[in-house]
């Protein structure tokens, strides 16, 4: 491995709650929440009607008539998370060889939204199974395949080096920034923009969390349905999302004076081979992800300020991760803030992980850890400091961030100021 | 020093061949896997031709739980990842914990598991669900069944980027490799052979509509008028040269080198990025272009993007200065799992020198291409470049050697 250190020096957020940087942040440190009974689709006849939504015109964002109606709502976020994260960081991709600049977009369900719909219409509501080719809109394959997300963000900003989905289910959003990272340490690119986007509430989506009671049935109280580590929590709620970044080399990114936000010291990825969705009580192999991302940052677990939880708020994950944390953080994990802004933006699948990301580095911004709303009532086994309701002001220059997925995948990210002293 | 790493275990389901074996007889002579669609009545629509694999009895193969939540897709990866393991005679029970990581491609997903439940959703209601909707469509699925089946909790990861991912799996299961992982299980297998997968693929106007299967996909013929889809694909064992060497392993040859380039935006006035994809991987394996003996090319069979390609070809490795070959014509395209079949192809070529034909093309004289067809060509194989492109304008490429 060469010594290229990577920098985060742009972010744009796309988060239930508004569109932008100062909306989500401004959410998250006032520890309000943006779930809500769902307007997209008349939810009554499924278990789970609540979702975090965006209310979004991509008009207004700076699409165009074309781009709108080829792509998907995850497309278009992940569009328009591009162009402002690189509007964020200042920095003029035309002054870089176009090879020399890649996208990783990551993607849990890629355009399940405009599927769903899509294959309403060609099938005639579901009554043919031959399904209608006359009736397909034109760019229907790029719903089929979301590395389309990928290309367009790739045509937005004018990238042309190695350019990919990072589709890893729930836990997208921290590989994709994971893969970017190791791609510019590796000495392939100068610059990734990195992020990932998912729009996943639609009724296909709704109907399969629901099957498995993945989702909250609370509906009756959507401001407070997403509980996470509370007593109470009996699923989590559906969000949707994107956040991009911009990844750059340290020194480069000194050189052309770039604001810089956080170096991602730290990053690894470990499978539990257990269970497409089920997880085993003892956090052991996201405790090893984390225990590898720490040795990747050639950090202590003592120098983690705060912990950006997955923090679903089922059942089995928050006791799962709680596991996790006391297993590769011993002591420390006690003494450490631990907050899930799920509890206020919903779980964006895919999306979530960059936009933990983009809250992490802005908790290091800010010196302020964002809280975990909705935590009214203890549960035995989860027994951290959650930082309950209110956000809090604090120290905070190392950042551990962590994902948890179907298919058994736990990821861990660490986040850390490029000036502290490398041993 | 990076490290070396080799592919020591292949698993094959391919339309022409199930198992490696059954798949090398019938590519190095030429036999055809492609005929009219057998998975759904494909005459209502304008392309009736695929590429199926045959004869592929999952119930055999796998356990009765898996049939249920897994799609055809799903079904074919962990059949090929098995097959894979026991051929580079690698039990993961007995490594370390986490040494053995899965990286693979997906382009679409579990699209028929897809279709069955969204059918489901929309003509009886969203209770009749499948509880396994919530990951057997999915992207991800292939890498967390193959994970959980043989118990592999090393990195894993999933990228998808259409045609061109199966190669980028490659390339990310060599990259952990080098960051210290003993072993990766690596490639591609798919399959969206069902009519909402068909009536998708259809809109990117690119399927051949013919209905002659030694007409249907032509590439660099002056013929060429679309491809044939297929399913299936490539699982690949890879691993360190050093961790291949200590267990006394059966090496099928190196992955050497690795380039990935992205298409401008349609309309730019900038040049097709896929020659710089292969100067990347010529670079990155320390070769120069008289150094490849064979080139596996992507063979759109759309004539715009084999003119892209042939163009490409001539201006690194000169006029009819490498053979070219598609063995793809005998299955179809099979979207991230081309990549990796092409990989092992290309592998079984370098261990016969035999390169395989390119079948029932007649080759355009405008492309300038040395393409082997009809008839397999005996040559020394040492160094093999296998090509393969994306919708939207992935360009990747990725050499592969004989074992040092």
């Amino acid at each position: 491995m060469t010594g290229r250190r990577v920098v985060i020096t742009g972010i744009e957020v796309l988060a239930p709650g508004g569109v932008g940087v100062d909306n989500f942040w401004n959410l998250l440190s006032e520890g309000r929440t943006a779930t809500r009974g769902i307007t997209f689709f008349d939810p009554s006849p499924f278990r789970s009607r609540v979702a975090a939504e965006i209310d979004f015109d991509p008009q207004a964002h700076g699409l165009s008539p074309q781009e709108i109606r080829r792509m998907d709502r995850a497309a278009q976020f992940a569009v328009v998370a591009a162009r402002g994260a690189v509007a964020d960081s200042g920095i003029d991709l035309t002054a870089y060889d176009p090879y020399r600049v890649g996208v990783t977009i990551g993607s849990a369900v890629g355009a399940t939204m405009g599927l769903d719909e899509e294959y309403n219409v060609v099938s005639d509501g579901g009554r043919l199974h031959l399904v209608d080719h006359e009736y397909a809109v034109p760019h229907l394959y790029n719903y089929l395949v979301p590395s389309s997300f990928t290309a367009e963000v790739a045509w937005a900003v004018g990238a042309q080096g190695p350019s990919t989905v990072v589709s890893t289910g729930c836990t997208s959003g921290i590989d994709s920034v994971g893969h970017a990272v190791d791609l510019v340490r590796e000495g392939s690119v100068d610059v990734m923009i990195a992020g990932s986007s998912d729009a996943p509430i639609s009724p296909i989506t709704m109907a399969c969390f629901d099957a498995i009671k993945a989702t909250t049935p609370r509906h009756d109280d959507p401001e407070h349905a997403s509980r996470p580590f509370d007593g109470t929590r009996n699923g989590f709620v559906l969000g949707e999302g994107a956040a991009v970044l911009v990844l750059e080399e340290l020194e480069s990114a000194k050189k052309r004076g770039a604001h810089i936000y956080a170096e991602i010291a730290g990053y690894a990825t470990r499978s539990n081979a257990y269970h497409m969705t089920g997880l085993r009580p003892d956090g052991k192999e996201m405790a090893e992800a984390i225990r590898v991302a720490l040795d990747e940052a050639r950090m202590n677990p003592t120098e983690i300020d705060y912990i950006n939880a997955h923090g679903s708020g089922t059942k089995q994950n928050d006791r799962h991760e709680t596991a996790a944390f006391k297993r590769s953080l011993g002591d420390h994990a006690y003494r450490t803030p631990v907050s899930s802004i799920k509890s206020m933006v919903g779980h964006s699948l895919g999306a979530i992980g960059s936009i933990e990301i983009a809250a992490s580095a802005l908790a290091m911004e800010n010196h302020v850890v964002p809280p975990t709303a909705n935590l009214h009532t203890p549960d035995p086994e989860c027994d951290l400091d959650y930082v309950p309701l209110v956000a809090r002001e604090q120290l905070t220059d190392a950042v551990l961030t962590v994902g948890s997925g179907f298919g058994g995948f736990q990821s861990a990210m660490v986040l850390a100021r490029p000036e502290r002293s490398v041993a | 020093m990076t490290t070396s790493v080799v592919v020591t275990g292949l698993g094959i389901t391919a339309p022409n061949g199930l198992g490696t074996q059954d798949y090398w007889a019938a590519t190095r002579t030429g036999k055809n896997g492609i005929g009219r669609v057998t998975r759904f009545d494909s005459s209502s629509y304008p392309a009736t031709l695929a590429g199926e694999v045959p004869g592929f009895a999952a119930e055999e193969l796998l356990p009765s739980r898996l049939l249920p939540q897994t799609d055809r897709m799903t079904r074919l990866a962990l059949v090929a990842a098995d097959w894979a393991l026991a051929d580079a005679g690698v039990d993961p029970e007995n490594l370390a914990e986490y040494d053995m990581g899965v990286v693979t491609a997906s382009s679409s997903g579990g699209f028929e598991f897809g279709q069955n439940e969204l059918q489901k959703l929309w003509s009886q209601g969203s209770q009749y669900v499948s509880a396994y909707q919530s990951f057997a469509w999915f992207y991800a699925v292939n890498s967390g069944q193959i994970s959980i089946r043989s118990g592999l909790k090393g990195p894993s990861g999933v990228i998808v980027s259409d045609e061109a991912g199966g190669l980028d799996a490659l390339a990310q299961g060599r990259r952990l490799i080098r960051k210290g992982t003993r072993m990766i299980v690596s490639g591609g297998v798919d399959a969206s052979i069902c009519p909402w997968g068909w009536v998708a693929q259809l809109t990117a106007k690119r399927l051949s509509t013919s209905d002659e299967p030694s007409r249907a996909f032509l590439p660099f013929d002056a013929d060429a008028s679309g491809y044939v889809p297929g399913e299936g694909g490539a699982i690949l064992i890879m691993e360190s040269a050093e961790s291949a060497r200590e267990r006394g392993a059966r090496v099928y040859g190196e992955v050497a080198g690795y380039g990935a380039t992205f298409d401008a935006a349609p309309g730019s006035d900038r040049e097709p990025a896929l020659r710089k994809a292969v100067e990347f991987a010529l670079a990155d394996a320390g070769i120069a272009p008289e150094d490849v003996d064979v080139v596996f090319a992507d063979a759109a069979g759309v004539p715009e993007l084999d003119r892209v390609e042939a163009q490409a070809l001539v201006e690194v490795f000169g006029e009819r200065g490498v053979p070219v070959t598609a063995p793809k014509t005998m299955t179809g395209r099979l979207y991230s799992g081309a990549g990796p079949l092409d990989v092992a192809t290309a592998l079984l070529a370098i261990e016969e020198g035999l390169i395989p034909p390119t079948v029932n093309v007649h080759p355009a004289e405008e492309y300038g291409l040395d393409l082997v067809v009809d008839q397999p060509r005996t040559a020394e194989v040492r160094t093999a470049l296998v090509v393969a492109r994306g919708y939207g304008g992935f360009n990747s490429a990725v050499v592969v050697r004989a074992a040092a």
